[in-house]
């Protein structure tokens, strides 16, 4: 059983030489927090819902809660850290901003270019009742 | 010689669309009608060669032909036959050509099947048709080629992308696609009635079966891909509101909202223009949708200008196809008067209020997807996802939901607040109660307590329609709105559970350890290398017990395929009545142990169960149309047959 398993052990350390050119690249253990969840279960929830709104800067459509890229991975380290240390999510979302642009966040925040975002659903919400009021009102 | 008969079969074919189009215009003209009988032969005669070109991409790629360039391009020698042949539409050229099949299929189909439109609309409807495919002919035929031979064959194909090569990615497109160019039918018969000003009760009930068929497709499809998008990609998530899902459901939206009012018009006669503007928004959203995904816009406008060859094709056909669609609605709508008046208390003041909610919900998913690819034109980055879309569009959709579990229980034109005063107060009571422990008892965030309220009262309200009725009595497609409805109550309530209460580990642990999720504890016993066909893996071996109970084996894979070379996470998952386990196994640590990523989702799968009871609800109405539509054509048959004995 010991021989057989040291075999395994030989395989999976053979596979992995050859099958994961990726996880050579990989060499720099990843993050502190990357893979490790805090311990306090509430302060957890707070990091994953952040994380899960985040984007993941080197995939395509990918926030860093889902992704296995070690940048990714860099990232939930330090958002897990700071909501840690009590840092306020929404200042954790704010200090990413202010260092990889607000690309980095799938929360747009109101501003010279993404007002119509908002605008519009106002708008839209507005023809909504008008178009209704016109449509229905007074029809017996 | 197979690449080149399905060459000359596309040809064939777009010349016989070229006819039909012909044919089918002169045919509006006065006295222009003497090549009229051409029409329907040609649209048939089309989808039979269109179809023989697709079947002839299938050989190509069943024989790994590798002196056609697409084959060399997304095909390998040593991939299983099932993924040789679904790689035939997994890439750009064969994705289109099997657009332009069932386009082209779609429209043999009414050429051969529907006579009960007055033959004029329907030439114009059949002239539509082939107008809009012959400009996806030439998209195909100029730009997209996938017959293309290299000039001296290739030794070994690219293989195709391992996160395709899956069961669900066979079936997954051709559902999709037979939902979005399906709806083709609808956009050329709203351009038919608006040509000919034929816009009527019996035009509704002619068109509505059609809608339900590509609806079911639509439906299907997208539920189908949310599983495939939850399970192989290993991420746990179900919808992403990524570029590519929105283009799926803005469809989706607009045909819900086009089969309501399409209701409304047959059985009352009213919303007549509104009917035949979402029949064109629909087929537009396709469009849309195609050009989005079709494009290369979505990986980087920049990329998109750099190579704008079939971006801006696909973008003209739009604009051709559309506006042109909405110009003639602008000349004519006036002409097309609007119907019947009813009051707000009625089945149709609350389908025109879902119908309003639904298009501003369209709306919304629409400026979110476009909106990124606007600024980014500017040089400016946003990204929209999650936090924007639920919040904003759930404005509309908890009204919309509100207004459908009531409206059923209305009746046509004219209603009472004291007939159904005590059924609302049921219904909302169940509501508030489901609001109100959700709140005391449990710190679950606004908007999956809302679902979680929102779907018990959908649940009793979906069947509410039934009381009083006799059950053996009721038409087959009443029963199909309220399996549709009750599966809208099912598929919302997995949602919001799933975001309420699930629960995720992170783990990393040696061979023997063990981590709890849940009610779950899972024991990793082994990692084992394994192969497959075209790919290696390394195979988490786990023991899951929940709540202590039997050991239940689980082998979660992380997968390398070397053609193209690529790492996938295959996830295990356990399902459970209440819930599935959802597994997955990662790199290995420093240490020796093996990073794990465990989630215990409560009632997930009710997503996707509701999706397809959605879908089946739809399958039903198609049917109980389609059969009364038979019955009212005998008893028509036999009027007529008697008539003609007593005069005789």
């Amino acid at each position: 059983m010991r021989a057989l398993s040291t075999i395994h052990t030989a395989l999976v350390a053979f596979m992995i030489i050859v099958t994961l050119p990726v996880a050579a690249q990989d060499a720099v253990p990843p993050a502190p927090y990357a893979n490790v969840q805090l311990p306090d279960p509430a302060q957890e929830a707070k990091a994953e819902a952040l994380m899960e709104t985040l984007r993941c800067l080197k995939c395509q459509s990918q926030s860093i809660a889902d992704s296995d890229a070690s940048m990714a991975g860099d990232m939930r380290s330090q958002v897990r850290e700071r909501i840690a240390r009590g840092e306020d999510p929404e200042a954790i979302r704010a200090w990413l901003m202010e260092r990889y642009g607000d690309y980095v966040s799938y929360a747009p925040r109101v501003s010279e270019t993404t007002w119509p975002l908002f605008a519009v659903p106002l708008l839209l919400a507005l023809v909504a009742g008008l178009v209704l009021l016109r449509r229905l009102r007074g029809r017996t | 010689m197979i690449a080149e008969l399905g060459l000359v079969a596309l040809w064939l074919a777009a010349s016989l669309a070229a006819l039909q189009l012909v044919t089918g215009a002169l045919a509006q003209q006065v006295g222009g009608d003497e090549l009229a009988v051409l029409t329907r032969p040609a649209a048939i005669v089309q989808g039979l060669l269109a179809a023989f070109a697709f079947l002839m991409l299938l050989v190509v790629f069943g024989q790994t032909d590798l002196s056609v360039k697409l084959v060399a391009m997304n095909s390998h020698s040593e991939k299983p036959l099932i993924f040789k042949l679904s790689g035939a539409f997994g890439n750009h050229e064969g994705s289109m050509l099997l657009w332009v099949t069932i386009m082209a299929l779609a429209g043999a189909m009414i050429a051969a099947i529907e006579h009960r439109l007055p033959e004029k609309t329907m030439l114009a409807t059949l002239a539509a048709q082939a107008f809009v495919g012959l400009g996806f002919y030439a998209f195909l035929l100029f730009s997209s080629n996938p017959f293309e031979r290299l000039p001296t064959p290739a030794l070994q194909g690219q293989g195709l992308n391992p996160l395709l090569q899956d069961i669900g990615l066979v079936f997954h497109p051709p559902t999709l696609y037979v939902g979005y160019v399906g709806l083709s039918v609808a956009f050329s018969f709203a351009v038919g009635a608006l040509v000919t000003r034929q816009v009527t009760p019996d035009f509704a009930r002619i068109m509505r079966p059609w809608v339900l068929g590509a609806w079911i497709f639509l439906t299907l499809g997208i539920t189908a891909g949310s599983y495939w998008a939850y399970y192989e990609l290993g991420w746990g998530g179900w919808w992403f509101w990524d570029p590519v899902e929105n283009a799926s459901l803005m469809p989706w939206l607009a045909a819900t909202a086009l089969l309501h009012s399409a209701s409304v018009l047959a059985a009352r006669d009213a919303l007549r223009a509104w009917t035949i503007m979402l029949g064109v928004v629909a087929f537009s959203m396709s469009m849309v949708g195609t050009f989005l995904v079709r494009s290369g816009i979505l990986t980087s406008v920049h990329a998109f200008a750099v190579d704008p060859e079939r971006g801006t094709f696909i973008l003209a056909l739009l604009a051709i196809n559309i506006g042109g669609a909405l110009l003639l609605f602008a000349l004519r709508a006036g002409t097309v008067a609007e119907g019947k008046r009813f009051s707000v208390l009625s089945r149709e003041g609350a389908l025109v209020f879902n119908n309003v909610m639904l298009s501003a919900v369209l709306g919304i998913v629409l400026l979110g997807t476009l909106y990124p690819l606007v600024t980014e034109a500017f040089n400016v980055r946003v990204s929209v996802g999650p936090p924007y879309f639920n919040p904003v569009s759930a404005i509309f959709v908890f009204p919309m939901l509100a207004v459908m579990a009531v409206g059923p229980l209305l009746r046509w034109r004219q209603d009472g607040m004291q007939r159904i005063g005590r059924p609302v107060l049921i219904v909302a009571l169940v509501a508030l109660l489901v609001l109100a422990g959700g709140w005391t008892f449990a710190s679950i965030h606004l908007l999956p307590l809302l679902g979680l309220a929102f779907s018990a009262a959908l649940a009793i309200a979906a069947f509410m329609p039934l009381r009083g009725r006799n059950l053996r009595l009721l038409p087959i497609a009443t029963w199909g709105m309220v399996a549709a409805h009750f599966g809208i109550a099912v598929a919302l309530f997995g949602m919001a559970s799933e975001s309420a209460f699930s629960k995720e580990k992170l783990a990393a642990i040696e061979a023997g350890g063990s981590a709890d999720v849940g009610p779950w504890t899972v024991v990793l016993t082994d990692v084992v290398p394994t192969a497959g066909p075209n790919w290696t893996a390394l195979e988490g071996q786990m023991l899951a017990s929940y709540e202590g109970g039997p050991p239940i084996a689980i082998a979660p894979q992380s997968r390398n395929f070397w053609a193209p070379p690529q790492e996938t996470t295959e996830s295990a998952l356990v399902t459970r009545w209440n819930g599935q386990l959802y597994a997955v196994v990662g790199r290995e640590t420093a240490e020796g142990r093996w990073q794990l990523r465990l989630w215990w989702k409560p009632f997930v799968i009710f997503i996707w169960l509701g999706g397809a009871l959605v879908a089946l609800g739809g399958l039903l109405a198609l049917i109980g149309r389609v059969l009364a539509d038979l019955k009212r054509r005998t008893v028509k048959a036999r009027a007529a047959e008697r008539r003609a004995e007593s005069a005789a």
